[in-house]
């Protein structure tokens, strides 16, 4: 377990030797702060010192924003055929594959930390709850990761960064739209309740929407890591095949 | 050193290896000759640990590469087919980076082996250019610096010297010749002045099958008088 530090520290290093972490993270911030400014957010309007706003749609903004970061993992490699160096190097799968990921997702995680000065200006502006603000950003993390996992595995799955990103849209709609309310209305119509509550139950926003409010339920923090577990899971059988 | 025994390699309905079976001894330069497409890189692959074969093995010092990969590797210097490396790295941080993974972890020592390997491929001159910006025998030159970093028992070179001027070739071939007395070395190649310069052991194969295995001199003796490209056509003659 020792080889993923390397793992780690190259790829996280490699997101900022390029122009991609100063583009993404300049493109998240802008494009997250102003969706809550907007009408739709309300952050002002809505007179609370609250970041309620501004996390409610990160499972929308994730939707495009994660495949974006998740693409290149393994799809870059396998074009420029450094994945025969590392695969060759004295690293096992498993390493190589939680080198990767954790390096993906710490970006991610700096990328959501970075909106803390909205944080502050609730903190200028009003008294905002500070549990629920640290709650939302645990749960924002944990879903980045889960987010993540899935496209860490379509990445895997191509050596086509297009094709990636397509498949790690539509494998994460698929998970936000099992919880979306009018789609979990539809369900209930056809399926018994029960049924319907299953389905919804593997939703990014049924488990989000609880942190976003001040709530740390064990059961959404394991949905969450099983979720990363299980597609990092895939990632390394998909890799050895 | 290296044992190969009996490995097959199928792609769908094509068999790219079948049936190669070979040893390399430290000291011995052994060279891979074949046409394109005949199995060369696919065994190297199996070898090297990166595919896994669909029967025989491979054992590097009496390790199986199937059940003990990770040994292997450390034992393994590999220069995979036209270099892959991290494009927007640095030449220095590209092998600070292998030396890491190689598990020289504390920066005298990862220095050390960085700075042994730059001036031994004669890189200090690009040491801290991105790998992108390198011309095709720079970034060559580190794919053989990236594969000797750790001066491993055996090295296993695909093409080493594909797409250097004449002056890089014999420069890359004079240190594969200094290092090779204490190592079991492996080259792929397609250049048949190459093998005579350097090898002491020859292997030609064709559709995945060894079709001689000896030393430059026997292969030239087959067919007396003839240059080493008749008798690499003739031997190869199936593949066209």
């Amino acid at each position: 377990m020792q080889q993923i530090r390397p793992v780690f520290k190259r790829e996280f290093l490699g997101y900022f030797r390029s122009p991609v972490a100063y583009v993404f993270l300049v493109a998240f911030l802008v494009i997250s702060v102003s969706l809550a400014f907007s009408r739709y957010g309300g952050f002002f309007k809505g007179g609370i010192a609250s970041m309620e706003s501004y996390f409610s749609f990160f499972p929308w903004l994730f939707l495009f924003i994660v495949p974006a970061v998740g693409m290149r993992l393994w799809s870059e490699e396998k074009r420029s055929g450094t994945v025969e160096l590392l695969f060759t190097l004295p690293v096992t799968t498993l390493e190589a594959v939680l080198g990767k990921f954790l390096a993906g997702w710490a970006f991610l995680a700096l990328a959501i930390l970075l909106s803390f000065p909205m944080a502050l200006t609730l903190a200028y502006l009003g008294e905002p709850d500070w549990g629920v603000i640290a709650s939302s950003y645990l749960g924002a993390i944990l879903m980045a990761g889960a987010y993540l996992g899935v496209c860490a595995l379509a990445s895997a799955l191509t050596r086509n960064q297009v094709i990636s990103f397509v498949l790690s849209l539509v494998a994460c709609s698929v998970l936000l739209f099992l919880g979306f309310s009018s789609f979990a209305d539809f369900l209930e119509g056809v399926f018994p309740l029960y049924v319907a509550d299953a389905v919804a139950n593997f939703s990014f926003i049924t488990h989000f929407d609880a942190f976003t409010k001040g709530v740390i339920d064990p059961k959404d923090i394991v949905f969450f890591l099983s979720l990363t577990g299980f597609t990092l899971f895939l990632n390394v059988v998909a890799l050895e095949r | 050193m290296i044992e190969v025994n009996g490995l097959v390699k199928t792609y769908g309905s094509t068999r790219a290896v079948d049936g190669v079976t070979f040893r390399v001894r430290r000291g011995e330069i052994l060279g891979f000759l074949g046409p394109n497409g005949a199995g060369k890189s696919t065994t190297m692959k199996m070898l090297t640990g990166f595919l896994r074969p669909d029967a025989g093995t491979a054992t590097v010092d009496g390790v199986d590469v199937a059940l003990d990969p990770v040994t292997v590797k450390r034992k393994l210097g590999y220069l995979p087919e036209s270099a892959p490396a991290y494009p927007e790295m640095t030449v220095e941080e590209f092998l600070s980076f292998i030396a890491e993974v190689r598990g020289y972890r504390t920066e005298p020592a990862k220095r050390a082996q960085v700075d042994r390997a730059i001036t031994l491929t004669h890189l200090a001159s690009v040491r801290r250019q991105t790998i992108e910006t390198l011309s095709k025998g720079f970034k060559q030159r580190v794919g053989f610096a990236q594969a000797v970093l750790h001066d491993p028992p055996v090295l296993v070179l695909d093409e080493p010297t594909d797409g250097l001027d004449p002056n890089q070739k014999s420069e890359i071939r004079a240190l594969i010749r200094g290092m090779a007395a204490e190592k079991a070395v492996i080259l792929s190649t397609h250049i048949l002045e190459e093998v005579d310069a350097l090898c002491t052991r020859v292997i030609i194969i064709s559709r995945g099958r060894i079709v001689a295995d000896e030393t430059p001199a026997a292969l030239r003796a087959r067919q007396p008088g003839a240059r080493l490209d008749e008798v690499f056509r003739s031997l190869t003659a199936a593949d066209v």
